[in-house]
Formats: structure tokens, sequence, C-alpha cells
């Protein structure tokens, strides 16, 4: 499945239900593209059976704002609309995909 | 970009390290930071390596001369983060990122320990890097601790967005205060509401660069071969350990970049 860009529009519709993993990005920060190939690597592995979406934080500051981003790249992972998780950092895919189980 | 060895370092360590992988036909890229903070840069005169008598600012020159020469990438600016992609280490500096098959962290060391708040509040307003987090402060009173070349290009960019920096270079007797967030700062006595530390230093804290490396002390833990805990991943010079000097960081280096060199040719076979 490809990789979701999130916006304040479809944000909430999108983690509605189910397991998502957002990433909080920028085109600035070294960091976070890095762990892009680690997402579409992880997105390949699961095979859709989590969602992976993308809030570039300078063109979506609200959401930004509403999950108090303070340092990107930030992870969330996000169960039926409530935030289980948060990292804070370039994470590895075992990582991930054992905080997505 | 991929080379088949990435150096974080261009000390004694790091140009030894990176020279013998260039005559080994490894193709290397060496992370330079400024220089002027390292304990070999403010040496008046090297006097116990052989064969060399030179200034500390010359000898460093010599050694990125050289590198240049031999057909070293050299990558000016910080590591902040290095992470196994899998096949391949990705590093991130500053706002791009690199691959390589194997990594040598030749990075010297921070005498330095930790702020008094800067571990509770990392990723919560405490920041290393003001080019990924600058835009998220925008408008805002942060503090910037630092006090080299480009801790002062990363100010300028921080002011060029809006953000109101109070610099610091870190021996103010500081301390990081909030609460879900960093709320202020405390330096010379002085309580400053600041929306973000953004600390600095030369070099990252060795356990915050690389997740799950080994370390004893404040050293990398590595074996008779340079290499660390990590597969691909090896160490040399002042950040395994003493003694600090320049001959001892050279053949650490020599030993590193053989061993990252037959990592590269089994990894390729």
């Amino acid at each position: 499945m490809a990789i979701v860009t999130l916006t304040n529009e479809n944000f909430d519709a999108t983690v509605k239900e189910g397991t998502v993993l957002v990433d909080f990005w920028a085109t600035w920060c070294g960091p976070c593209k890095m762990q892009a190939p680690i997402l579409e690597q992880l997105d390949a592995k699961l095979g859709g059976a989590v969602t992976i979406g993308k809030v570039d934080v300078d063109e979506e500051p609200v959401l930004a704002n509403r999950f108090g981003i303070a340092s990107i790249p930030t992870l969330l992972i996000m169960k039926n609309g409530e935030v289980a998780e948060k990292r804070v950092g370039v994470t590895d895919a075992a990582t991930l995909e054992a905080l997505v189980k | 970009m991929k080379t088949d060895v990435l150096i974080i370092g261009a000390g004694p360590a790091g140009a030894s390290a990176a020279l013998t992988l260039r005559h080994r036909n490894k193709t290397v890229a060496v992370v330079a930071n400024a220089p002027e903070s390292s304990s070999l840069y403010k040496a008046p005169l090297i006097a116990n390596y052989p064969g060399v008598k030179l200034t500390g600012p010359e000898f460093q020159q010599a050694l990125l001369d050289q590198m240049a020469e031999e057909g070293v990438e050299l990558i000016h600016g910080r590591a902040l983060s290095v992470m196994n992609l899998g096949e391949t280490f990705g590093i991130a500096v500053g706002n791009d990122f690199h691959e390589a098959t194997a990594v040598i962290i030749a990075a010297g060391i921070t005498r330095e320990s930790a702020y008094k708040g800067e571990n509770e509040y990392v990723g919560k307003g405490v920041s290393y890097c003001a080019t990924c987090d600058g835009m998220l402060y925008k408008g805002k009173n942060v503090a910037v601790i630092g006090t080299s070349s480009e801790a002062r290009e990363d100010m300028e960019f921080l002011r060029s967005i809006g953000c109101n920096v109070l610099e610091l270079t870190g021996s103010e007797g500081i301390e990081i205060r909030g609460e879900d967030k960093v709320t202020s700062i405390v330096a010379g006595g002085e309580e400053h509401e600041v929306a973000c530390v953004f600390i600095l230093k030369d070099t990252i804290s060795l356990s915050k660069l690389v997740q799950g490396l080994e370390y004893s002390n404040g050293a990398i833990v590595v074996d008779s071969d340079m290499a660390t805990n990590i597969p691909g991943i090896f160490a040399a010079g002042d950040c395994v350990g003493k003694p600090y000097q320049v001959g001892k960081a050279a053949g650490d280096g020599n030993v590193a970049a053989l061993s990252a060199s037959s990592y590269v040719e089994n990894k390729n076979k």
C-alpha cells in the first residue's frame, strides 16, 4: 500500500479505525529523509495491514501543534484514533514493526 | 549518495582510516565539523608524533588537504544519527543523509556531561538540530548553547525565521526546566522563558548518535579489530578510550580501516 499524505482535512478520517503509523517530518530535516526509506521498507513488509501516513509539519502546522510536535521526525502509533505510542527521532524498522503489531 | 565507508570525524583517527581505505580502493566520505574546538586544534605544537612538527591548526589542515588529494569526499557538518537501514547504514548530517556499507566512528570525545534537564526534555523542547526543528519554533524565544562557527550559522538561521535567540556558551550553570515540554532555561542565575533549547555542541553524545552502541565509562567498547558490538560499525581514536594521543588515534584508525575494508569486501561478495 502506498504511504498516505495526511493533511488537516483527511487526518481524522484516516486514523479513526485500526492502526495507523504517522510520521511528522519536513523537507529540511536530514534524519527525516533517513526515516523515509525505513517507512517504505516497513510498508512493503506489512503489505497494507497497517496504514502509514506522513504529515509535513511545514504544510500542516495545525496538526503539528495539535500533537505537540517538538522535534522531528516524531512518529505516532494511532490505534482507533488515539495516540498509543510516541517516538521522537529516527526509529528503525524492527522497533516500529514491534510497536504496530 | 552512497560510499563503501563513512567516517565520522576528521581528526588523526578519521584521517588515518580514510587514507588507508582509499589505498584499498574503497570509496570514503568523512563527516568533518568545525575543528576550532577540538583539543588537537588547540595544541600549540604536536611534539610526540613521529616525523611531524606542526601546530594543531597546521596539522588539522594538513589532514584535510591530504584527504582531499586522495579523493575522500568531505562532508561539512555534524553527524546527528546513525541508523541501520538493512543493507546499509544511514547517517544523518544536518539537513541531508548519506548511506554507507560500513561506518567508522572517530568523533573524539566530548568532555562535558549532559546539562541539568537535558536528557529529560530530549524531543520535548531540547533539540540537537536547528535546521530540523527550527521551523517548529518560528517567532518564539529559543536558547542556543554552542560557540562554534557552525553554531553561529545555526543562530543566524534561527533569527532569519523569526526566532528570538538567547546565545549561551554552556558554562553559565545551565538548567533546563519545563513540565510536559521545555518552558524555561536558567543561565547565570537568571531564568529565561524559552520554547526550545538547541544544544549545538560539536559532537553529539555517543548514546544519542547510535542506538544500541555498547559503551563503558564514556568510551565505545571495541575489540582488537576496532569492531563495536554492532556489525559494520567500527570506532577509533579518543572515543574508544585513553590515551588521548595522536599516535594512538592514527594507529586505531588504520586498524579500523582494515577491518571495515574486509567487512565491505565480504558484504559485496
